[in-house]
């Protein structure tokens, strides 16, 4: 008896991926080449004319003030996103995990804002700091604290950084929660009974164990706070405030740059410079996940 | 050196109704080998684990040399135990497993380094000590298991099933060194298993455990010769022990089962006459009778054979009482021959008898 499925018809096959392979070529590869293409050209505005322009897009993106600002940005900005996301989930999942009664309701709640588009994730936050409405800023006005991240980079860095952070606590959560529910509760009874207190139990033994997780969740969250994150940009501070961008990291400079600003060669050569990056991480992803074990 | 006293024990666990451990007392002297010895689910390894302080202890106490435990956490109680899965730390090597509770004491380093090599030398661990245990064999693992227990020095060793994950043959190997180990060290020592062969050759004392309760506390010898009850005789032995419906005779000098055979027992003595037991008697107890005596009397009952087990040295003959459809088993020199569908007399050994309360189950040699 033959297990696998296996079809009779040579083209029945190809049918059937045919959508898959449609979708990524009208929507990723043929795009991509256009980028790489335009990274190449520059046009007028109204795009009547075009030249072709070799590496001028880029000589001009790497003598940019304002491009290394971005990068700057987009450092810290990922860095916090990640750290503030996976420091939360693991603290939540360390409470869950020990967690005996009602652990499913907790765990629903939860994981509910992985459900929320980042873009309404970022109007959330947004009507709670918003200076004339926001209750959140209400509460700082009447503690004498001058709110108002329409104004100060920071605050609206911060604000943003919450909301992208925020939006990504319940995938982490997920993945520690049964990285953690892996490893074997005796493990942790020989550590007690080996003398250990809680905390040494969790940087000596639990964390150790938990570091494929770790690492896997390193990489996403990195790609996601440099590419998932334009929506909740968009929606909250747009890349400002000021000149250059408190909040313009390089997802969003690709899209103000060239929709917003025209410049069609200089945007395209971002997003070949993020496109690069993307293809680094995601190599780095694969090999990891090939050898798994790492202790 | 230490001696533990388990008084009066009880256990609920948390969102349970009812009890897992129902009340056991028990004293084990310094340097004892005690093993629980029970089927899966008794509770063996939730009364271990209060000793260990994993687990908390509902009623009772639990002292380690005289001191009352109950609130102790796990590292004050100066215990170490071996996990069925040998709980090893993966990301660690041989030597970091072993020395890890020594880390924590802040022990120097040297006598750390003394004494994980002196246990590896013992535990014959020495050429693995910088491997991980995944580079190491369910043998060597539970060496590594083992050997994190004594280099802490600790006044009671606790074993939960250590050898329950080895093959038979490494099994045996393994019980011999336990023995052998916590004899040269003197180390007061609780055991969990529910293989019989275990319990027997290690155990000082045996406590037969059943749902909760200790059926019956021991020496080993004492549980297989005086059983308490049918669970315990059932449970020690193999094959087990045959068990009979009988009825005391009149005059209280034997017991008659079902084909109306008797049985002459000295154990019926304070029992009235008529009252219905369950008859106990080994398969090792039985003996082909001299010649094929034509009538059983006294000591001899009368079988048909339908099947043979030749295990070389041993044939164990599964046959019906003789116009019954009591079971009885036995087990013969393997010198004996046996067919199926044979007729056989057996000799039951004086005093291989035992007899049990049919209501309780409870042995009836007390009352004698
Ligand atoms: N944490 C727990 N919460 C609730 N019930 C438990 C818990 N641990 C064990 N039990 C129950 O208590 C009873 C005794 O369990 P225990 O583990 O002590 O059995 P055991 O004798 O060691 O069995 P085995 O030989 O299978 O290891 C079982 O019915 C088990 O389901
Ligand atoms: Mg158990």
């Amino acid at each position: 008896m033959q297990k696998r499925v296996t079809f009779n018809s040579r083209t029945l096959p190809y049918l059937l991926v045919a959508p898959q392979i449609l979708i990524t070529l009208l929507f990723f590869i043929w795009p991509a080449i256009q980028a790489v293409g335009q990274s190449f050209q520059r046009e007028d505005p109204f795009g009547l004319r075009t030249a072709f322009v070799w590496f001028d897009n880029y000589i001009r993106l790497f003598g940019d003030p304002f491009y290394y600002h971005s990068i700057q940005i987009t450092l810290v900005f990922s860095l916090l996103v990640t750290l503030l996301s996976m420091g939360v989930a693991l603290f939540l999942a360390t409470m869950a995990d020990r967690v005996i009664r009602g652990a499913t309701g907790y765990k629903t709640l939860l994981i509910a804002p992985y459900a929320i588009a980042p873009v309404i994730a970022g109007v959330l936050w947004l009507f709670m700091f918003q200076p004339t409405i926001g209750i959140v800023a209400y509460m700082l006005d009447q503690l004498g604290y001058d709110w108002n991240y329409h104004v100060h980079g920071n605050e609206a860095m911060m604000l943003v950084i919450l909301a992208a952070a925020w939006k990504q606590i319940s995938y982490n959560f997920l993945f520690f929660l049964a990285g953690l529910q892996a490893i074997p509760k005796s493990l942790i009874e020989a550590a007690a009974i080996d003398g250990a207190s809680p905390t040494r139990r969790f940087w000596t033994i639990i964390f150790p164990l938990l570091s494929p997780t770790t690492f896997f969740l390193l990489v996403v969250n990195i790609v996601y706070a440099f590419f998932d994150t334009f929506g909740i940009i968009d929606a909250v501070t747009s890349g400002g405030p000021g000149s250059p961008g408190a909040t313009n990291i390089l997802v969003y400079k690709v899209y103000s740059d060239g929709f917003v600003g025209l410049d069609l060669g200089g945007s395209s050569a971002q997003s070949v410079v993020l496109m690069i990056i993307v293809i680094a991480l995601t190599v780095v992803q694969f090999r990891y996940i090939e050898r798994r074990v790492h202790y | 050196m230490a001696t533990v006293d388990i008084r009066g024990v009880r256990k609920t666990y948390a969102g349970l109704a009812f009890e897992t451990i129902k009340g056991i007392d028990c004293a084990i002297a310094d340097g004892e080998f005690l093993v629980m010895l029970g089927p899966s689910g008794c509770g063996k390894s939730t009364l271990l684990r209060m000793v260990a302080g994993l687990e908390r202890i509902t009623s009772g106490d639990i002292a380690i040399d005289g001191r009352v435990v109950n609130e102790l956490e796990p590292k004050d109680r100066n215990i170490a135990m071996v996990f069925q899965n040998y709980a090893l730390y993966p990301h660690m090597n041989v030597y970091g497993n072993m020395s890890y509770g020594l880390r924590i004491q802040k022990l120097p380093k040297a006598e750390i380094d003394r004494r994980v090599r002196e246990a590896a030398a013992i535990l014959e661990l020495s050429d693995f000590l910088f491997r991980k245990p995944r580079a190491l064999s369910g043998g060597q693992r539970q060496r590594v298991a083992m050997g994190r227990a004594i280099v802490r020095e600790p006044s009671v060793f606790l074993f939960d099933e250590p050898l329950s994950n080895l093959d038979a043959k490494l099994r045996t190997q393994m019980r011999v060194e336990i023995k052998r180990l916590q004899q040269r060290l003197g180390t007061t020592s609780l055991y969990v298993t529910h293989d019989q062969v275990e319990a027997m050759t290690l155990a000082d004392r045996l406590m037969v455990m059943k749902d909760g309760i200790a059926e019956q506390i021991g020496t080993p010898l004492e549980v297989y010769r005086n059983p308490a009850s049918v669970f315990v005789a059932g449970f020690i032995g193999s094959p087990a022990m045959n068990f009979l419906p009988g009825r005391v005779t009149a005059d209280g000098g034997a017991v008659e089962l079902t084909g109306g055979v008797r049985l002459a027992t000295q154990l019926t003595g304070g029992l009235a006459g008529g009252e219905d037991v369950t008859v106990g008697v080994r398969p090792e107890h039985l003996a082909p009778a001299a010649n094929g005596a034509a009538a059983p009397s006294g000591n001899e009952v009368q079988v048909a054979v339908d099947l043979i087990e030749a295990l070389g040295a041993d044939t164990v003959v599964h046959s019906r009482l003789d116009g019954t459809e009591d079971r009885l088993l036995a087990r013969l020199p393997g010198s004996v021959t046996v067919t199926p569908g044979m007729t056989l007399t057996l000799t039951v050994e004086p005093g291989a008898l035992q007899l049990f309360d049919k209501a309780t189950g409870r042995s009836l040699s007390a009352r004698s």
